[in-house]
């Protein structure tokens, strides 16, 4: 059973079509690169995926779970329990250190505190000298991996990434992306990536292309 | 969620903290006013059990209850012994307790009564004997506790209330320590009526010689009157007392008794229950106006809790809607704010209650008048409950719109805002 499927999609804002007969489908374990410019409808994609937006026509089902179908609560079950998000806009929350915000995704997530988890994901992001600092005083790539970090500790079955290298510098960006792969591939999550990075098709191979409608 | 409340209150420390004192400072002073009202009324009703009526020399009759009853005011004046014998034999009175006021010793009244005046109270004696012979006096819990005198010790009396003027020749022994009982008597040293006489008797010239002796109208009343003896206009000394305290024995007493002693020249009797509640009242309009003033800084308070948390709620729609995308349910998500108002007016509440309460302590050692009336730090009131379950409304009711924001949050759009 796919994990994720996207049957002949389509979403319009107001009047303006932004998604139209879109498919797309992922297997357990499968990691992929929606590719496209700025505007082609990436950010929407991953919204009706994560079940904010509602799709216009077409069918969108996680884990066999048709999103539509389903009432809020269980939508927002089936969202918390299955996808992590890491945002284009971040959105660390400012009143807690970059430790603390991990530990309460990993609390929402309905997991156990495991501190030596977050400790480790910190090591791997070179962010551990930064675990006690206010998301206010990161750097925009140190803020970008901390986003990274707080998807990536609630062990989700579906990792979606938006933009996740948009503001990094090469360096950066490599470890970003060899850090989303590595940690796909240890937990066996499901791996999207929707970028306009062209630098990202060096790590996934497999890529999709999102053009504006 | 509430690790996630105190980390947007420590936040904003600043902020939360002025709302906590705005808050603190309400509780402050509602508590200090529910105890300082609540406690006043309990002991002036405590004090005056058992005493209907006060008989003492003509004056404000709010000043003889105040000196006679509650031991805090100068008295009015003398009065003749015989006013003693001649109600004890009228059928409406049930006890007639003289008193003969005058001295103290530290800031403690020295009373000369008959030892039925310790059923007022249910006093009990904790040590040693009731006083007997001139001299030996008794006292009270307080008294004993604040002097560390004990049985067996001597002491001089001083006129008026002060020590200024010392009575060195006619020291008291004590002979006895009362058991606490929580009203006046705690604070009164008691001692034979002959006693105060022979301190302000014939045998010591200087005793009424600045009051007007022969003529208590004349009394300087500023000070707390001096009682012992006047000189009789045969030459010889005319024994007085300061007031009678009165027990009915019947309610037509009560009907008769005033108007029949109101008519004599030289005497008046008030009411305890009367003059008391006339004397709460006169307080009661300035409790009430500072009661309105403490409600409206509670409510200022709410004001600004509520300002504060609409414009964290809006400044922080993204956190909100992050928390909901990560798994939180709008439920818990409102909870955050509503814990946010909560836990501001928590310890605004708990901190003013502590203040409030070290207040009337502090308010008690820097105001003797105040430890007088028994006004106590330690004691709750049950209404302190409700003035905390007050502030807690008021910090959740301040909460309720900010955190309603949380069920119009468009998530995505939300989200899709830069952070």
């Amino acid at each position: 059973m796919m994990l994720l499927e996207l049957k002949r999609v389509t979403f319009h804002h107001g009047q303006t079509p932004i998604l139209r007969d879109f498919s797309l489908a992922m297997a357990p374990g499968e990691h992929r690169l929606l590719l496209g410019p700025s505007g082609s409808g990436k950010t929407t994609l991953i919204n009706l995926i994560a079940g904010l937006r509602t799709a216009d026509a077409g069918e969108i089902r996680i884990a066999g779970e048709d999103m539509a179908a389903l009432p809020r609560a269980a939508r927002d079950d089936l969202r918390r329990r299955r996808i992590g998000l890491v945002f284009q806009t971040l959105r660390l929350v400012s009143a807690l250190s970059v430790r603390r915000n991990l530990q309460l995704a990993q609390a929402l997530a309905g997991r156990s505190r495991d501190d030596g988890e977050i400790d480790g994901l910190l090591l791997a992001l070179g962010l551990s000298h930064r675990a006690e600092a206010n998301p206010r005083d990161l750097s925009q790539g140190e803020a970008q991996r901390a986003a990274v970090a707080r998807a990536l500790v609630a062990r989700p079955d579906l990792l979606i990434a938006d933009e996740p290298t948009s503001a990094l510098d090469d360096a950066n960006a490599d470890r970003v992306a060899r850090l989303l792969l590595d940690m796909a591939a240890q937990t066996g999550a499901t791996l999207l990536v929707a970028s306009h990075d062209a630098r990202l098709r060096e790590h996934i191979a497999d890529t999709t292309m999102l053009l504006p409608c | 969620m509430l690790t996630l409340a105190l980390a947007y209150l420590r936040d904003r420390g600043l902020v939360t903290l002025l709302n906590i004192v705005l808050l603190a400072l309400a509780v402050a002073m509602l508590v200090i006013l529910l105890l300082f009202s609540t406690q006043a009324a309990d002991r002036f009703a405590r004090d005056s059990r058992g005493i209907d009526l006060v008989v003492g020399a003509k004056g404000s009759p709010l000043q003889l209850i105040l000196s006679s009853v509650y031991h805090v005011d100068t008295a009015t004046g003398n009065i003749p012994l015989q006013s003693l014998e001649l109600l004890r034999n009228d059928p409406g009175v049930a006890r007639a307790i003289p008193l003969a006021l005058g001295d103290s010793f530290r800031g403690f009244r020295i009373v000369g009564t008959e030892p039925d005046f310790l059923g007022l109270h249910d006093a009990r004696l904790a040590v040693g004997r009731m006083y007997a012979a001139p001299g030996e006096a008794v006292l009270g819990a307080e008294v004993a506790r604040v002097t560390g005198a004990a049985v067996g010790q001597k002491f001089v009396g001083s006129h008026g209330l002060d020590d200024s003027q010392a009575h060195a020749a006619t020291p008291f022994s004590v002979v006895g320590v009362l058991a606490p009982t929580g009203t006046v008597t705690d604070r009164l040293i008691l001692t034979s009526i002959a006693s105060v006489w022979a301190v302000h008797g014939i045998a010591h010239p200087h005793a009424h010689g600045d009051e007007g002796s022969g003529d208590h109208h004349n009394h300087d009343h500023a000070t707390d009157a001096p009682h012992g003896a006047v000189l009789d206009p045969r030459g010889g000394p005319q024994p007085e007392i300061t007031a009678i305290l009165i027990s009915y024995r019947n309610a037509m007493a009560a009907i008769r008794l005033p108007a029949a002693i109101n008519r004599q020249t030289a005497l008046q009797s008030a009411s305890p229950a009367a003059e008391t509640a006339r004397l709460l009242t006169l307080f009661g309009a300035a409790i009430e106006g500072a009661r309105i003033f403490a409600w409206l800084l509670a409510l200022t308070a709410g004001l600004s809790i509520f300002v504060v948390l609409l414009s964290a709620s809006r400044s922080r729609e993204g956190d909100m809607a992050l928390l909901q995308v990560m798994g939180a349910t709008r439920w818990q998500v409102m909870g955050v704010v509503l814990l946010e108002g909560l836990m501001m007016a928590a310890a605004g509440a708990l901190i003013g209650l502590v203040a409030g309460h070290a207040l009337i302590g502090v308010g008690r050692m820097a105001f003797p008048t105040l430890a007088d009336i028994g006004l106590s730090p330690w004691l709750l009131h049950p209404g302190e409950a409700a003035i905390v379950a007050a502030m807690l409304g008021i910090g959740t009711v301040a909460a309720v719109i900010p955190a309603l924001r949380v069920f119009r949050t468009d998530l995505a759009l939300t989200l899709s805002r830069g952070s």
